[in-house]
């Protein structure tokens, strides 16, 4: 996963609410077995049959911050959607909440998930439908969302935040907890299913 | 302190607790299929890594499979590919897998509790967010990513944060007709599509203790769809007669011992909840949903809403958006929607139980001459047992089609789908945009509005019937 310490880019206004995951990415492009190459099924149905769906205009067509209403990610639990996201030129996404798995999936993918207050989302959607070229600056190190005058704190827990600027691998930091893993597999009751087939 | 059944389980399957990191839980259960796992055994390779447990881990087959002509090659190259894919790691890494035509083949939540894996306590994950259905068994059991499934494979572990406890308890008695896929979408109509996020819900009470166990995975399964992390529900008798004597269940001793244990996992009298609903079962009717979103949901009885009767603007926005998609006109009564496609199956409502409601509305009926049926069921133990029961022929003379089983037009990965424009009423979980086709329209519905629908073509109540034909 490459580490994030903080981005600068141009923000894309998305002002839906329950954006969920077959809208960011439809199953028929969760087929392949790459890990890359998803950004041509990144919002596909509101892109080919939405002339004015935010990212078909120009002026949005490079941002790379993108703000959404409550409630993003719903639904599956692909993390082909952050990879979407990711390979469509998207760093972060801020919203006033997201769903569940969708937020931890980011956190495992690089893509930064920024929860701000539904007011500061509308502050900000504001700016950048003002300005398109507004500058956004979501910088992890010190907890901020910057653009033109306005400083905006978010919250995210530290260890998620260290392992984003590190940009660390979990399943390393989870094998020097081995002799862990091993003494509680030695407590599991014996009557516990297994998997293989039954003779 | 008294503490809830999900953190009885969590509690029991903490490996390691440190400050300032999320604890490692251990996972007794690991359910993989084709779509989420290739890249995760790609990064097993990568790394040089290898399964940790296989004798935990279990593969099958069910999103990309065609449910026509099940013995031949799947004809779509990328989801052929990708089924192969999972054949190659399932061998490469010492996985069992149920593959097509294979009789314990099916969807991955519908396999897990007829092999009899999925039992109460245990922590059971997928890469697929409908794995809260095992909750039905007081299991604690959630969808993950990719990475997480990678995790999984590599330790048998996840780090996890401690989730926030919900309560939904629905007390008093289902009228007839009524079942828990209403109960369920009454309760994200209430709370919403993202209501529950950061929870794992305990569905308690009266009404929830009188379901099966296939009711009960019906609940549980469409946690997801409140945004909770996972639904469960206390085992009880009702769960351990349905474990009882299935392939993987406890034999013997082993079984008394188990079900003492399991007979202990119930929230503690006085714990504490952060969050409570309360639902009276014997005031719901058939619910079905009319937006793009699993909470855009109301009793059958009502119209479609009108936009201008929502003060706040994104509301508004969203109820507008969503009908457009739908083409639909605010105030019509649901009961006027005529639908094209009627589809029975799906993890939520693909279990023996949902044929054979559907079936008994469909016995001696015909489906409507402009409406098509599809019935999927969601497994090839399910197929056999309804064909044991010769449901498969009421379904066939009422002129609905009996297909293979797998996830089908849920989502339709494999051939089933909805063209653009096509409206089902769908016995599925998410109504979401394009979700059975491009630009196809969905109504979720219980199996017995399903079928109730598949007679007359529009949106139908199984009671609606009594004055038009004899059931």
């Amino acid at each position: 996963m490459d580490a994030f310490v903080s981005h600068t880019g141009t923000a894309a206004p998305l002002r839906r609410s329950a954006v969920d995951t077959d809208q960011i990415i439809p199953a028929e492009y969760l087929k392949r077995i790459t890990r890359t190459g998803f950004e041509d099924g990144l919002f596909v149905a509101w892109r080919r049959n939405e002339p004015d769906f935010v990212l078909n205009r120009p002026e949005y067509a490079r941002a790379s911050v993108l703000v959404a209403g409550p409630d993003f990610g719903t639904g599956s639990s692909r993390e082909h959607a952050c990879w979407a996201l990711l390979d469509g030129g998207f760093r972060v996404v801020i919203s006033s909440r997201f769903a569940d798995i969708f937020r931890n999936n980011s956190t495992k993918s690089g893509l930064l998930t920024v929860v701000l207050p539904q007011v500061d989302v509308e502050a900000l959607w504001a700016a950048v439908e003002a300005d398109p070229a507004t500058e956004v600056t979501v910088d992890l190190q010190a907890n901020e969302v910057r653009y033109g005058d306005t400083t905006v704190p978010f919250q995210i827990d530290e260890y998620t935040r260290w392992r984003l600027l590190e940009g660390l691998d979990d399943v390393g930091l989870t094998e020097r907890n081995l002799p862990d893993i091993e003494a509680f597999e030695g407590t599991r009751p014996a009557w516990l299913p297994k998997a293989l087939p039954v003779v | 302190m008294p503490t809830t059944l999900a953190e009885k389980v969590y509690e029991a399957h903490v490996v390691r607790s440190a400050a300032g990191e999320p604890d490692l839980l251990y996972i007794d259960l690991h359910l993989v299929h084709e779509v989420t796992s290739p890249q995760a055994f790609d990064g097993l390779r990568a790394a040089g890594r290898t399964v940790r447990r296989p004798d935990l881990t279990m593969a099958t087959e069910d999103h990309n499979v065609p449910t026509l002509d099940i013995l031949s090659p799947i004809a779509d190259p990328v989801s052929r590919a990708q089924v192969e894919a999972l054949r190659t790691n399932a061998a490469e890494f010492g996985i069992r897998l149920a593959p097509m035509g294979d009789r314990d083949q099916g969807i991955v939540h519908v396999i897990g509790p007829q092999l009899g894996l999925t039992q109460p306590g245990m922590t059971i994950v997928c890469g697929d967010s409908h794995t809260s259905t095992h909750g039905a068994f007081g299991a604690l059991a959630f969808g993950i990513g990719t990475s997480e499934v990678e995790h999984v494979l590599a330790t048998q572990t996840l780090p996890q944060y401690r989730p926030r406890q919900m309560a939904v308890t629905v007390d008093g008695e289902l009228p007839p007709g009524v079942s828990a896929k209403d109960i369920i979408l009454a309760v994200i109509a209430e709370i919403g599509t993202n209501g529950a996020q950061g929870h794992v819900i305990e569905y308690r009470g009266s009404a929830i203790e009188a379901l099966s166990m296939e009711a009960r995975m019906t609940i549980c399964n469409m946690s997801i769809e409140a945004g909770a992390r996972a639904g469960l529900i206390a085992p009880d008798a009702t769960t351990f007669d349905y474990l009882r004597g299935r392939p993987h269940a406890p034999q013997g001793a082993d079984w008394d011992a188990a079900v003492e244990h399991w007979s202990t996992l119930r929230t503690d009298e006085g714990a504490v909840f952060d969050s409570e609903v309360h639902l009276d079962a014997s005031t719901l009717t058939p619910y079905v949903t009319w937006g793009t979103n699993p909470g855009q949901g109301l009793p059958i009885d009502g119209a479609v809403p009108d936009p201008a009767d929502f003060a706040d603007e994104g509301e508004r926005r969203d109820v507008e958006q969503a009908l457009a998609y739908m083409g639909l006109t605010a105030g019509t009564p649901l009961r006027e929607i005529k639908v094209d496609t009627v589809f029975l199956g799906s993890c939520t409502n693909g279990r023996i139980e949902d044929l054979r409601v559907a079936a008994s509305l469909l016995r001696g009926q015909h489906v409507d001459a402009d409406t098509r049926m599809l019935v999927v069921p969601g497994s090839v133990a399910v197929k056999a047992q309804a064909e044991a029961e010769g449901l498969d022929r009421v379904f066939l003379e009422a002129g609905a089609e009996w297909r293979g089983a797998g996830c089908s037009m849920c989502l339709g990965m494999n051939p089933d789908q909805l063209k653009p424009g096509e409206r089902s009423a769908s016995t599925s979980n998410r109504n979401f945009q394009g979700r059975q086709g491009k630009g196809g329209r969905t109504h979720l519905v219980s199996p017995s509005v399903a079928a109730a629908t598949a007679i007359t073509g529009k949106l139908t109540a199984p009671a609606d019937l009594k004055d038009t034909v004899t059931v």
